[in-house]
């Protein structure tokens, strides 16, 4: 269970979308997760649906894949639908017990639901297209005016690169910590919320340690490799801008224009 | 030439209470005296806190000697100015595989070193591609490392270090996590290297079958060196070695046990073949 | 002992008189005999079959119909290449993992019936994982091997004087009783890992690659203590190793374990006579039956059922003295 977490998980495959400028992809993303919210009409996620279906296509990643990160928000999501369809007020629809569901209601539940939805698959398509490694150098590269102002860009990328690295391996670890630990009659599962926190003790313990010690490991495999920092570093696979890049800021462009145009159309906006 | 030397070499651990007062000193590596020449494959046996672990990061200097001097391939450890110089010389393979392993993917890793050292980016990915190839890991190499054997990973490591060009490979323990397969997988890689490219090898193992092609082998016990040779005079004191708990191969047994009975063998018996040959004549 | 051999035919007889060692007087197979009746105090395995991730992709018949019996008070040893099926065949022993479809009977109860004591079960089936010592949390030795019996929700003194008493089986000493786990050595911690598992008294247990990653002091250690709770408290021991030299020198039965299949399942010294299909499967037998071929091959009438350095001694001595 804990394995199925997707963010964060490259998935292999030749395509163009997965050859483009990390940076691009970042600023793609933010583009994307913007117009979601700057431009509310059917005209618009319409456009949306169309933009992000596209790339889906040409990433070459199966569907299957970028759904799965939903799975993690759909708490969320229902929470958001089920408060947005009760509690706003307007014309009423219909009547459940002493609740009542308003047209207003029913647009910002499938509105916010949409927008929820596109913001993880949008997200989970650069994760899945992009190594966190690439994902880390388009960051460091992107922010490094920061580092003018005495922002610690690389080591912060550096340590990001480092988190992704060991995710997976401490995820195992907490499964099979917790496995040791049930063999030992542990039980992480009944209890109140005080005693669930308490009967997770056995398990935090030796994770942290681990954790500390694998830190510890690391950082001196790094010195012995001559890790001395950013400085007089070179890059083995530097980023360096390609046309087709220069093309992809161009189509994020005709996107946002795009999006813009067709918030403003409101062919639609008479039905409601 | 000597690319290690080591002379009077003492490491003290302090042990501090809370206010910060030596509670007491232990020496972990005790007067220690170790020449190794450029291109030998040099063993180094002992049980767990024998020292041979705190010997092998002085030559990387992780840790710089309390006592005496260390000289590797002619720099002074304690010389701070030679730092990069020394650890780009003397590189280091680490016990656990997932733990020394920095990229996500595998010829990301192997450039780690590389970068550090400021290659040219052109250069970078050769030496990634001769030493991904050097440890037959090249096809591998837009692989996760999540996804690779213990064995492979090792190979992943040892080709880190050797992208970065050392003369002098020190390897702490690099098999004792792995399974048999992986274990013959990264010595055989080892062998390898020391054979075809000449990079020195320091192989620190409790693995007696991985010592016997060794060209010396030396023997640490609570910080110092108690016997040191090549694999067959050392191994023909079974019983030494069986004082310091330390395995002996299973046909140096069986030869000894033979002996122990009266049977008249001749001394270092290391292998099946040579036990087999050694029988035979004695049939005969 | 017999040092001479009165006729050629005789020769197959001398496998009785000089490789037997104790543990093969008490194979199992006579074992089975004798507990012929009592058979409801075992573990029994029946078409047990695990698939990963079933219905995916990634679907993985990680156990294909295995069926096993485990009496009471055997020393097994299970051996397979990594990925073979046996990590994941031991945790189905205690309920940790949850079979696919087949069944699992422990002293003839399904674990699998609705309301079966699952707690109790992992208590009388101890597992130790793989570097067990990663486990330990708490501030003492002693108040961690006091988890387990907590756990079960015994009273204080009785948790108490179980700890004490694992703790002493594994032979480590009082003066370490009250010390950080972490201020151990590698051995010493797991040797506290361990008696965190025995201080449920468990019937059965089960150990993972017990001596991973430790010296040949720490690794003797931990199985001369292993072999002496076996002998002592004739609790089931069931040891899961890549070292073929370590089963040979302790175990009575080898389950060997091949993609997801029981492949042998015997004495040590039927199973070390695969040796040729062992190598296929990505395993050996000890270095001493290699040697024992060796010779064979060289006409010596050795028994090459020899697994231990004694018993091979012992052997090559027997065609010395003897001639034949």
């Amino acid at each position: 269970m804990l394995r199925e977490i997707t963010l964060g998980q490259y998935y292999p495959a030749d395509s163009v979308i997965h050859k483009l400028d990390p940076r691009v992809k970042l600023a793609g993303t933010m583009v994307f997760i913007i117009s979601l919210f700057a431009f509310q009409s059917v005209e618009s996620y319409i456009v949306a649906t169309i933009f992000l279906a596209a790339v889906i296509h040409i990433s070459h990643v199966p569907f299957g894949f970028m759904t799965k990160g939903l799975k993690s928000i759909i708490m969320l999501l229902m929470i958001t639908v089920v408060f947005n369809l009760f509690l706003i007020p307007g014309t009423p629809v219909c009547k459940i017990w002493i609740l009542t569901v308003t047209k207003e209601g029913i647009i910002t539940a499938v509105s916010m639901a949409v927008r929820l939805v596109y913001l993880i698959i949008g997200s989970s398509v650069m994760t899945l297209t992009t190594t966190p490694n690439n994902l880390t150098d388009g960051l460091e590269k992107a922010l490094r005016p920061l580092g003018k102002i005495r922002v610690p860009v690389h080591e912060i990328a550096m340590m990001m690169s480092i988190a992704l690295r060991f995710i997976p391996i401490l995820l195992e670890e907490t499964d099979k910590i917790m496995k040791a630990q049930t063999a030992r009659g542990a039980d992480f599962e009944s209890g109140g919320l005080m005693q669930k926190a308490k009967n997770m003790i056995p398990l935090l313990v030796p994770l942290f340690i681990s954790a500390f010690r694998r830190a510890n490991d690391l950082a001196m495999a790094m010195e012995a490799r001559g890790y001395h920092g950013g400085e007089g570093r070179t890059k083995m696979k530097p980023l360096v801008y390609q046309q087709r890049d220069r093309m992809a800021y161009l189509i994020l462009l005709a996107y946002f224009a795009v999006m813009f145009a067709a918030s403003r159309i409101g062919f639609f906006a008479g039905l409601f | 030439m000597n690319i290690i030397k080591a002379t009077k070499l003492v490491y003290e651990y302090l042990k501090m209470d809370e206010e910060g007062n030596i509670e007491s000193r232990h020496k972990a590596v005790d007067d220690v005296d170790l020449d190794v020449q450029a291109g030998d494959f040099v063993a180094i046996l002992g049980h767990n806190g024998s020292g041979k672990s705190t010997l092998a990061k002085h030559i990387n200097a992780i840790l710089v000697p309390t006592e005496g001097t260390l000289y590797v391939d002619g720099k002074d450890t304690r010389d701070d100015s030679k730092l990069w110089e020394i650890r780009q010389s003397a590189g280091m393979v680490f016990q656990n595989p997932d733990n020394q392993i920095i990229g996500t993917m595998v010829d990301e890793d192997v450039g780690f070193g590389p970068e550090n050292m400021g290659v040219p980016q052109q250069e970078i990915w050769q030496r990634v591609e001769e030493s991904l190839k050097a440890v037959g890991m090249w096809e591998y190499r837009s692989h996760s490392p999540n996804r690779l054997s213990g064995g492979q990973k090792q190979r992943v490591a040892i080709a880190g270090v050797v992208a970065m060009r050392p003369k002098c490979i020190v390897l702490d323990e690099p098999t004792a996590m792995l399974d048999p397969n992986g274990r013959k997988e990264v010595i055989r890689t080892v062998r390898e290297l020391n054979k075809r490219e000449h990079v020195t090898v320091l192989l620190i193992t409790h693995y007696m079958e991985e010592v016997i092609h060794a060209d010396k082998v030396i023997v640490m016990d609570q910080g110092k060196i108690v016997m040191q040779g090549t694999p067959r005079e050392v191994f023909s004191r079974v019983e030494e070695l069986k004082s310091y708990r330390l395995d002996v191969p299973q046909a140096t047994l069986v030869a000894h046990e033979l002996k122990k009975a009266g049977l008249e063998l001749p001394d270092g018996i290391l292998s099946n073949e040579e036990l087999t040959e050694a029988l035979e004549h004695l049939r005969r | 002992m017999i040092q001479e051999c009165k006729n050629p035919i005789a020769a197959g007889d001398f496998r009785w008189i000089f490789a037997v060692t104790v543990k093969e007087l008490n194979s199992y197979e006579e074992r089975n005999n004798e507990r012929q009746g009592a058979w409801a105090m075992s573990i029994k395995i029946e078409h047990l079959n695990y698939v990963y991730s079933a219905g995916t992709a990634f679907e993985k018949h990680a156990l294909t119909d295995i069926n096993l019996e485990i009496p009471d008070g055997q020393f097994i040893g299970v051996i397979g290449h990594t990925g073979s099926g046996k990590s994941t065949l031991i945790q189905h022993l205690n309920g940790l993992i949850r079979a696919t479809s087949g069944a699992v009977y422990y002293n003839g109860e399904n674990i699998y019936a609705e309301g079966y004591n699952m707690k109790g079960l992992r208590s009388k089936v101890g597992l130790v994982f793989q570097y067990p010592e990663h486990q330990l949390f708490e501030t003492d030795v002693f108040t961690d091997v006091c988890f387990g019996p907590k756990n079960l929700g015994l009273p204080a003194n009785e948790v108490e004087a179980r700890a004490y008493e694992a703790l002493h089986l594994v032979g480590l000493k009082e003066k370490h009783y009250r010390k950080s786990p972490f201020e151990l050595s590698g051995g010493q911690k797991r040797r506290v890992a361990i008696a965190g598992i025995l201080a449920m008294k468990p019937d059965v247990l089960i150990l993972d690659e017990p001596t991973a990653g430790l010296d040949p002091r720490g690794r003797d250690d931990i199985l001369d203590q292993v072999a002496k709770l076996h002998e002592e408290k004739k609790i089931t021991v069931i040891l899961v190793s890549h070292s073929m030299d370590d089963i040979a020198r302790y175990v009575e039965r080898i389950i060997v374990m091949n993609k997801g299949h029981v492949m042998f399942d015997d004495t040590p010294h039927e199973v070390f006579r695969h040796y040729r299909e062992l190598e296929q499967i990505g395993l050996a037998a000890p270095q001493v039956t290699y040697l024992m071929h060796d010779l064979a091959e060289k006409g010596w009438s050795v028994d090459t059922a020899a697994t231990t350095v004694e018993e091979a001694a012992a052997e090559i001595m027997k065609v010395l003295r003897t001639g034949c």
